[in-house]
C-alpha cells in the first residue's frame, strides 16, 4: 500500500476503557430499563423494516452474494484502486491527503481550516469524523464544528457520542430531545411536536450553512476509476455541506473504495435496504470535483482525507481483511440481541455493536477492546443479516483467541495477548486433557455422575440468575448398557 | 408465521438427504451424555423404533465446541483429534443438538488447519453429520401417529440449529405432523436465549437479560411446556424459569420443558426413559 501502517500505535484512544470500567457499563446498560424499553421498540422497528424490503429470499442471497463478491474483489486490489483513486480526484481538482492516525488526519484539516481562516465548519453525518475525535481537535483550535444531521445535532447539543453508527441519537425519547432543546437553545420553548423539534433544528442549521467557511462529509463509496465520491443520506443536509461552504473536505476509511462505477448500484441498493428499510435514500450525492467555470454553485476547493487508523492492520490478515468490506448499515447492531440489552454507548468505542467489536480491536488495539468480542453469545444474527456477509460470528472467536494467546513475536494485532491469563490457559489445557482423552473422560464422567450430589451449589455466573446445574444419576452410556 | 421476526437461514443451501439407512452412529454430546441423559435415549429409541440401528462409540467425548469458541483451537483440535475415529463405516451421524452438530459439520475442518488426511477425515464425518431432528423429518419421514390429549406447547429453535444447520424449521413441521399438539409461537422466536456456552458465565449480566426475556416470551404464550432440540438451550431456559419459581414461591415449574425426542416419543405411544421413574 502507499502507506504503511503504523505498527506500535493503536490509533488515538477515544478515552481508555478497561475491562473492568467496560464492564460496569455494561452492568449499568442492561439494568437501566428505560433505555433497554426504547432500544428493544427502536430495533423491532428497524428489523421489520428491513425484513420488509426482503420479501424474496432469492433476491436477497443473490444480492449478498454480489456485494460480497464487490467488497473483497475491491479490497483484493486496495493499493492500486487508492492510488488510482488519487489519480483521478487529483485529475478532477480535488486535493488528496493521506492520514496514519487521527492525529494526522485531524491536523491536516486543521491546516485547511487555518489557510481559510475558518470559524466555523458545518459537518455532515461522518463516523470516521467521530472516529477521530473531530469536533474536540477543531474546538481544541479555536475552530467551531457543528453538526448538521439531526441525530448527530442532538447528540452534540446533549454532549454525548453517536449510540448507533446510522441513528446517533436513538437513546433519546422525544422528551429529553424536547428538554434539551429548550435548554440548550435560545428562544425556543419545550415542545415535544417532533414536526417542531425539526423545523426547530432546522432553523438553527440553516443559518449556519451560509455562514460555514468549510464543510465536512464522509464517504459511503469512493469510485476509483472516476474519481467520484459517492455519498447517502436522508435529510439533505450532505448536500448543503458539500455545496454551500467554500471549501468541502471529504474524509474516509481507505476501505471504502470500489473500482468502477457500475460496482455502486449493488452496494447502494443493499446498502439502505439493510439500513433503514428504504428502498433509496433520498439523497444520494456523486461529487467529482469542486466548482467549474461556469457552474452556478459548488465549492471552490475540495479535499480528500483517506485514513487508515488500524485498517492496515486488519488488511495483511487474509481473515481479518473481511471486516473491512462493511458498508456501515448497522444491520448487525439492529438485529444484535446484546445491543439490544445494552445500546451503543456501553461499548466505549466509536462504532458499537457487532461491527464494533470486530473493527475496534484494529482502530484502539486489544488492551482495551480485548472483553468486546467475548460480550456475544455466538448467535449469528449478525452474520445472517451482513450484506456484504461479514463472518463476524468467525471474526470474533479469532479475536477471542489473538487476546487469549501468550504473547508471540510478530502478532497479527496490536495487543495480542492482552487477555493471556496463565491460569485460564491452564484450566483450557486440562480440559483438553479431560476431553481428549477418552478414558480419562469416562473416569470423570463416571466419577461427576456417582457423586453429582457433591456439585457445588454456586455455579459461577450460571446460579446468578439460574438453579444450579446437577449430573444426571447416570450416563447416557450407563443407560444404553443397563437397556443392552 | 410470526414474521417478519422469524428470520430465515440465508446462509446455507438446501441439504440433499440420502435414503433411510440400516444403522446411524449416534454422538451424544457430553451435555446429554452427563446432563439429559434421556434426551439420548429417547431419540435412540425413536430411532431404533423406525428399525434403524444405533450404533454408540464409546469413545465419544466433547466436539470441542467450548474451547474452539472461547478462542483455545490448540485445545478443541486435541480433541477433535480423538474424536476422528469414531466413525468408520460411511453411516450417518446423528447428533440430538443443533450446536454440537454444527461444530462437527463447520467447524472441525477449520480446527485442523493445513493436515490433508486429517481434514479429508473431518469432511467425510461433516458431510454425514445430521441434527437428529433433521434426520428424524428428512431421512426417516417421521409420520407417527399422535396418541396424546390435546395440548399446546412452544418451541424454541436453537441459534446453531437455525443458522448453522438450516433446520430452523424441522421442529415446526415434526410438530405439525402431531394432530393434537398446538404449536404456539412466541415473540421474538429467532431471538438468542442468551446461553452461548461460556457467553453466561463471563457475562452473566447480559446473558441473565436475555434469558428472562426470552422466559417472558415463552410464558407468555400461554402453552404448556417448551420443546426443543437442544439441550443448552433447554438448561438456559428451564433453570431460569425454575429461579424465577423458587423467588416467587411457586412449588409447581412455570415453564417445564424437555427435548423434542422425549416429547415425540411419549406422543406417540413410546415409553420416555424418564417416564419409568
Amino acid at each position: 500500500m502507499s502507506h504503511q501502517p503504523q505498527q506500535q500505535s493503536s490509533g488515538q484512544p477515544i478515552a481508555f476503557v478497561s475491562a473492568q470500567a467496560l464492564r460496569a457499563r455494561m452492568h449499568d446498560a442492561v439494568n437501566d430499563p428505560h433505555l433497554r424499553q426504547s432500544f428493544r421498540g427502536a430495533m423491532d422497528f428497524l428489523m421489520a423494516k428491513r425484513a420488509a424490503q426482503f420479501p424474496d429470499q432469492d433476491e436477497l442471497d443473490s444480492l449478498r452474494t454480489l456485494s460480497e463478491g464487490i467488497r473483497q474483489y475491491s479490497l483484493s486490489k486496495l493499493p492500486e484502486l487508492l492510488e488510482q483513486l488519487e489519480a483521478n480526484l487529483t485529475r478532477n481538482g480535488v486535493k488528496v491527503h493521506w492520514a496514519e492516525t487521527p492525529d494526522e488526519a485531524n491536523a491536516i484539516m486543521l491546516d485547511i481550516a487555518r489557510r481559510h481562516s475558518a470559524k466555523l465548519i458545518v459537518k455532515g453525518k461522518s463516523m470516521v469524523s467521530e472516529e477521530i475525535e473531530f469536533n474536540h481537535a477543531m474546538e481544541a483550535a479555536g475552530v467551531g464544528a457543528l453538526e448538521s444531521d439531526m441525530g448527530e445535532y442532538i447528540v452534540q447539543l446533549a454532549g454525548e457520542k453517536p449510540s448507533h453508527i446510522i441513528m446517533p441519537a436513538i437513546h433519546q425519547t422525544k422528551q429529553q430531545i424536547a428538554n434539551l432543546f429548550a435548554e440548550k437553545i435560545p428562544g425556543v420553548d419545550y415542545t415535544d411536536n417532533v414536526d417542531a423539534l425539526i423545523r426547530i433544528g432546522r432553523n438553527v442549521l440553516r443559518d449556519k450553512f451560509e455562514s460555514a467557511d468549510i464543510g465536512l462529509s464522509g464517504v459511503n463509496f469512493a469510485v476509483a476509476e472516476t474519481g467520484t465520491l459517492c455519498l447517502v443520506e436522508n435529510e439533505g443536509n450532505g448536500r448543503m455541506c458539500t455545496t454551500v461552504p467554500k471549501v468541502h473536505i471529504a474524509i474516509t476509511g481507505i476501505e471504502k473504495i470500489v473500482e468502477k462505477l457500475e460496482h455502486v448500484a449493488p452496494l447502494y441498493s443493499i446498502l439502505t435496504r439493510s439500513a433503514t428499510g428504504q428502498a433509496v435514500s433520498t439523497y444520494f450525492n456523486m461529487i467529482s470535483g469542486p466548482r467549474k467555470a461556469g457552474d452556478k454553485d459548488g465549492p471552490e476547493e475540495v479535499h480528500l482525507v483517506l485514513l487508515d487508523n488500524g485498517r492496515s492492520q486488519a488488511y495483511a490478515d487474509e481473515q481479518l481483511r473481511k471486516t473491512l468490506q462493511c458498508i456501515r448499515c448497522g444491520a448487525c447492531m439492529n438485529h444484535c440481541p446484546v445491543y439490544t440489552r445494552i445500546g451503543g454507548h456501553a461499548y466505549g468505542t466509536t462504532y458499537p455493536g457487532p461491527i464494533g467489536k470486530i473493527v475496534s480491536p484494529h482502530m484502539m488495539g486489544l488492551e482495551q477492546t480485548h472483553l468486546l468480542p467475548t460480550a456475544s453469545s455466538l448467535c449469528g444474527a449478525c452474520g445472517e443479516v451482513c450484506p456484504v456477509k461479514i463472518p463476524i460470528p468467525e471474526l470474533l472467536i479469532r479475536l477471542r483467541g489473538e487476546a487469549n494467546s501468550a504473547p508471540h513475536a510478530n502478532p497479527a494485532m496490536v495487543g495480542q495477548g492482552a487477555a493471556y491469563d496463565p491460569k485460564i490457559s491452564f484450566v483450557w489445557r486440562m480440559w483438553a486433557r479431560l476431553y481428549g482423552r477418552p478414558a480419562t473422560y469416562r473416569a470423570f464422567s463416571w466419577l461427576a455422575t456417582r457423586f453429582r450430589a457433591l456439585t457445588p451449589r454456586k455455579q459461577s455466573g450460571w446460579t446468578v440468575a439460574r438453579t444450579p446445574l446437577q449430573p444426571a444419576p447416570r450416563r447416557l452410556r450407563d443407560m444404553l448398557k443397563d437397556r443392552r | 408465521m410470526s414474521k417478519p421476526l422469524v428470520s430465515t437461514n440465508a446462509g446455507h443451501q438446501a441439504r440433499t438427504y440420502p435414503p433411510r439407512p440400516e444403522a446411524v452412529y449416534f454422538y451424544g454430546t457430553c451435555l446429554v451424555d452427563m446432563f439429559v441423559p434421556e434426551a439420548g435415549m429417547d431419540a435412540i429409541a425413536l430411532l431404533e423404533r423406525e428399525g434403524i440401528r444405533v450404533i454408540f462409540p464409546d469413545n465419544q467425548t466433547c466436539c470441542g465446541q467450548p474451547a474452539f469458541t472461547s478462542g483455545f483451537p490448540e485445545e478443541a483440535l486435541q480433541v477433535v483429534a480423538s474424536q476422528l475415529d469414531l466413525f468408520p463405516g460411511d453411516y450417518p451421524i446423528v447428533v440430538p443438538s443443533g450446536s454440537c452438530g454444527g461444530m462437527i459439520r463447520w467447524h472441525w475442518e477449520k480446527v485442523i488447519g493445513d493436515d490433508a488426511a486429517l481434514k479429508a477425515r473431518a469432511a467425510s464425518i461433516a458431510a454425514r453429520t445430521y441434527e437428529f431432528a433433521e434426520f428424524l423429518l428428512h431421512v426417516v419421514g417421521f409420520d407417527r401417529k399422535d396418541e396424546g390429549p390435546a395440548t399446546t406447547v412452544t418451541l424454541h429453535t436453537s441459534c446453531s440449529a437455525r443458522r448453522e444447520m438450516g433446520t430452523h424449521l424441522v421442529g415446526r413441521e415434526l410438530l405439525a405432523r402431531l394432530g393434537n399438539v398446538t404449536l404456539a409461537h412466541h415473540d421474538h422466536e429467532s431471538e438468542c436465549c442468551g446461553f452461548g456456552g461460556t457467553f453466561s458465565l463471563k457475562h452473566p449480566d447480559i446473558s441473565t437479560a436475555m434469558v428472562t426475556d426470552k422466559v417472558a416470551s415463552l410464558k407468555a404464550t400461554g402453552a404448556n411446556q417448551l420443546v426443543t432440540a437442544d439441550c443448552g438451550c433447554m438448561l438456559n431456559i428451564t433453570k431460569r424459569a425454575a429461579k424465577e419459581d423458587l423467588d416467587a414461591g411457586r412449588a409447581k415449574p412455570s415453564l417445564p420443558g424437555e427435548h423434542l425426542a422425549t416429547f415425540l416419543l411419549r406422543r406417540t405411544g413410546g415409553k420416555p426413559v424418564g417416564d419409568a421413574q
